[in-house]
């Protein structure tokens, strides 16, 4: 008699858990949804970009998420474009990774301060299509057509290209990815991230790869580098930042270039930070906007992908040292800021984007291999 | 209070059924009163463990047994294998450092300063492991910490000569046994003070050396608790997460990491059920070391108490 | 017998402080270097840490935390009271058989890690969100379950030392309704276990992080962990005030749950 009830408790039990798991919770009908914007594709849709931006002042706030102010200049951006329409922006967890943002918008959906936009890396995004809202920004044309999608759900925004950045005054200029193996950098290499983790790591590895004979299809040499890093006592398991890297503590840094770039322009005159692109090993990576299905503020995050597709929100990016994505069109046109894009690192040696079958492949190697590595 | 007493058959069925409807409803109001309990147990912890084994046995396409196999990766093991050694060195280093603090306490005055003292900071440093440790040994042993630099100024000697190992497993040990030996003060003390001291009185009558007091009265009485608090430790090891990932930053050594990329990362995606997978395989490390624990306290409280 | 008394008297004595010396380097090191550590730059740091409205405004992220953290602490340390006492007395009253299952609950937390607990707990805060909000004061439902072990042993030990059954057979004999009884004759008569739990709740709230970090909540030790990147000096002046401050409020328990023995 006792063990049927407490049967029949547990199997209640567990029946209340899968449907827990299996259902959210009903979203919370968002009652300022008056102006239609949560199901415009196009600012046309709403009847012009003045609508728009009327739409957006009335909802007057802005939710983004993972944005760290000395990424890619968005501390400018963010300011920028609260002055410009005055709209609130609340920036969420700048730490967070693209991972992260998919999570708060699963946890926070239907409230009011869920994720209105992403910044993803293009892994993420293709993976979670479902959870956007396609919308196509008034210059969607100049976005070449590899790096969007037909509908819109996400278009590339920035990139960059994998670097190292080093402290001239404490170590030696490197030149090559395989310079730093010398005992002149001896415990002072750091990776931004761990690679099974953050993209900006993973793209470092794949950059040492094609710098000790690798090639995209191939990320072994890459973790085999590090592992002689490692080795050679090189390798500082420490997670550079603004800080360390001001303080010292790592001089040597493998990041994307416009987060170097804009390290060296932060600390000019307290620290001799530099970036270098290694020669035939350029590594190329773009970020992709998306809009979430589920904005709390639809108009304003529509207007946000306008304002950071316009010549303005480009050439900000621009001044974070990130390639915009209109680069080229704007070139052509000449609305491109000029000294900004000529003060870019030099990039020799064709770019290399990984594809999504070779992605795959390395993230395989890499769960099963990094631990290992650098343990 | 009401207490049922089995009426004999002398007495008529129909008061017999009328009393022991009464019993059951007065049984039922009485579970009424723990309904709070129950309810707010099963919702916040009940449910969150059955949703972890749920998961750990679930794929894209409904039971699937792929998660935990997937367990089996090298990777995966090794992790398993280097928190286990970790809780394992942790928790006898601790044990051992933490017995001899403790003994050192009850041989000081009961209501003095010196043990008052001792055990509140015990209390703040065993819960307080994690972010604050962590800083605290950054500021100590960090690359630019108090003694690093001392010892480098002072006496030519490079701490991280042979690489930093402050952010890798050695670093996590010496870290965890800094809240490890507080524990067991506090796990470990009541059974020391358990001890009476007429034992000690009745071994020296009988002819007893020390030694035979701490080999054939004390020791054999202390081994249960002592052992029992080893286990605690290990399960508390085993289980930290804020010490490691204020820490660590690549490689994700021991598991609690594993679990923390399996959901929180960009690069490996859809690894939710994985880090389920993993949480289920704590959860049955840490249930055996705690039903032993239990086994242990038992014998522990029979003599101790 | 005497003398070998006071001989080991003074072997424990030199033991005893040997191993306090030697232990106590080890411990307090670290607090010395954090001291050190946080006054590099001027004592600037501990300056600003005293100064709230300079802190907020300077690391609004901090003042956040610590005010979120608090907030969390006092919520938990009620539920915990609100939920524990009255299931304890009534368990102990009138359904002794249940006690073993409650004592098992109460310590299955610590068998369930608190990174096991995370992965859990995310579609039933999918739920909390959805009825209560995001804030990170709805953390409190999941701090409770984890000071359910050390809660639940302190109350049932002050439990112990009363006699609740007559306590309770004489006040409701008197008229008393259920709710008087455990508020107006049985709280008062545990309040050193009650306030030992409360502390001990505290204690752990103010240094839990493993939950808020993974539900991506406002909490003390997120915020000095995230202050770590930008701010090493403050964030190590901060670590070393939650220490000293925890410290400093279990030695005041300690006293004075002593105290009120002695005053019975």
């Amino acid at each position: 008699m006792r063990i049927s009830r407490s049967a029949t408790a547990l199997l209640a039990a567990t029946a209340m858990a899968a449907a827990v798991t299996a259902c959210s919770p009903p979203e919370k009908k968002s009652a300022s949804d008056s102006s239609g914007a949560a199901t415009a594709t196009s600012a046309t849709d709403l009847g012009g970009l003045d609508a728009l931006v009327t739409a957006a002042k009335k909802e007057g706030q802005l939710n983004v998420i993972a944005l760290p102010p000395d990424w890619a200049n968005y501390g400018e951006i963010i300011k920028a474009f609260g002055d410009k329409y005055g709209i609130k922006v609340n920036s969420a967890q700048p730490d967070g990774s693209s991972q992260d943002e998919i999570n708060a918008a699963d946890q926070l959906k239907g409230q009011d301060k869920a994720p209105d936009v992403f910044d993803l890396s293009p892994a993420v995004a293709t993976a979670n299509v479902a959870k956007f809202a396609p919308y196509k920004v008034s210059t969607f044309a100049d976005v070449p057509d590899a790096l969007k999608d037909a509908n819109g759900t996400w278009v590339n925004d920035y990139g960059g290209y994998m670097s190292i950045g080093y402290d001239s005054s404490k170590v030696p200029a490197p030149t090559a990815v395989a310079d730093l193996l010398k005992p002149e950098y001896k415990g002072k290499v750091a990776l931004n991230g761990d690679p099974t983790q953050a993209g900006a790591a993973f793209s470092g590895v794949v950059m040492a790869s094609l710098g000790s004979g690798g090639s995209g299809d191939d990320i072994a040499p890459g973790v085999d580098f590090f592992s002689k890093l490692k080795k050679a006592g090189n390798f500082l398991p420490v997670d550079p930042g603004p800080t360390t890297i001001e303080s010292g503590q790592t001089p040597v840094v493998f990041d994307w270039d416009y987060l170097n770039v804009a390290q060296g322009a932060k600390l000019s005159g307290k620290v001799q930070w530099k970036t270098l692109v290694p020669a035939n090993a350029v590594v190329g990576g773009y970020y992709a906007q998306a809009i979430s299905k589920d904005a709390p503020h639809p108009a304003a995050a529509r207007l946000w992908e306008e304002f950071l597709y316009s010549d303005a929100g480009q050439n900000l990016w621009l001044k974070g040292g990130a390639r915009p994505v209109r680069a080229d069109a704007m070139a052509k046109a000449g609305t491109i800021d000029a000294t900004a894009y000529g003060a870019l690192p030099k990039v020799e040696g064709t770019p290399v984007f990984l594809t999504d079958a070779q992605t795959t492949k390395a993230k395989e190697y890499l769960s099963a291999n990094w631990s290992k590595a650098i343990g | 209070m009401a207490d049922v007493v089995d009426t004999p058959d002398l007495v008529a069925p129909k008061p017999e059924i009328r009393a022991h409807r009464r019993v059951g409803i007065a049984r039922a109001r009485s579970l009424l009163g723990t309904v709070p309990f129950f309810a707010y147990v099963v919702i916040f912890l009940v449910i969150p463990t059955l949703v972890v084994i749920i998961g750990a046995f679930t794929g894209d396409g409904g039971f699937t047994l792929a998660n935990v196999s997937a367990l089996g990766a090298a990777y995966i093991v090794d992790a398993f294998v280097r928190s286990i050694v970790l809780s394992a060195v942790t928790a006898v280093v601790g044990a051992v450092l933490g017995a001899l603090l403790a003994y050192a306490l009850v041989t000081a005055k009961p209501n003095g300063l010196l043990r008052r003292a001792v055990t509140a900071a015990s209390g703040v440093l065993a819960q307080f492991g994690g972010v604050t440790l962590a800083f605290a040994f950054l500021a100590t042993i960090g690359l630019s910490g108090f003694v690093t630099v001392f010892l480098k100024d002072h006496l030519g000697f490079d701490l991280y000569a042979n690489g930093v190992w402050l952010f890798e497993l050695p670093g996590l040990v010496l870290v965890y046994t800094y809240f490890q030996i507080p524990l067991m003060v506090i796990v470990f003390l009541p059974a020391l003070d358990g001890i009476r001291p007429q034992w000690r009185e009745a071994t020296e009558s009988l002819g007893g050396s020390t030694w035979n007091y701490w080999t054939r009265v004390a020791g054999p009485l202390l081994t249960p608790a002592f052992l029992g608090s080893t286990l605690l430790l290990f399960a508390n090891a085993f289980s930290a997460y804020a010490t490691a990932a204020a820490l660590v930053s690549q490689g994700n050594p021991i598991v609690p990491l594993q679990i923390r990329s399996a959901l929180t990362s960009e690069v490996v995606l859809g690894q939710q059920n994985l880090g389920k997978a993993m949480a289920l395989g704590m959860v049955i490390v840490v249930a055996v070391v705690m039903a032993l624990y239990a086994l242990l306290q038992r014998r522990t409280a029979k003599w101790l108490a | 017998m005497a003398g070998l008394i006071a001989r080991r008297a003074r072997r424990q004595r030199v033991f005893r402080w040997a191993v306090v010396l030697v232990l106590g380097v080890f411990f307090l090191l670290p607090m010395i270097a954090m001291v050190e550590f946080a006054s590099r730059g001027g004592g600037e740091t501990w300056r600003l840490l005293v100064d709230w409205p300079q802190l907020s405004e300077k690391y609004p992220d901090l003042a956040t935390g610590i005010v979120a953290s608090l907030g969390q602490a006092a919520l938990t340390a009620l539920l915990m009271l609100v939920l524990l006492v009255p299931t304890a007395v009534w368990v102990r009253l009138r359904l002794p058989g249940l006690r073993r299952l409650v004592e098992f609950i109460c310590l299955l937390p610590l068998t369930i890690p608190a990174i096991v607990l995370v992965v859990g707990l995310a579609p039933v805060y999918a739920w909390v969100n959805y009825f209560l909000g995001g804030s990170s004061l709805t953390l409190t439902f999941a701090y409770t379950i984890l000071v359910l072990p050390y809660a639940y042993r302190s109350i049932d030990t002050g439990l112990s030392a009363i006699d609740v059954k007559t306590l309770a057979e004489a006040a409701r004999s008197l008229g008393c309704g259920w709710a008087t009884v455990m508020w107006r004759v049985v709280l008062p008569n545990i309040r050193s276990a009650v306030l030992s739990a409360a502390f001990l709740t505290v204690a752990l709230v103010l240094g839990e992080f493993t939950i808020a970090s993974l539900l991506h909540r406002d909490n003390l030790q997120v915020a000095i962990e995230f202050l770590g990147k930008s701010s090493a000096t403050m964030s190590v002046a901060v670590s070393l005030a939650a220490l000293v401050l925890a410290f400093i409020m279990l030695m005041l328990l300690s006293l004075f749950g002593d105290r009120r023995k002695a005053s019975r």
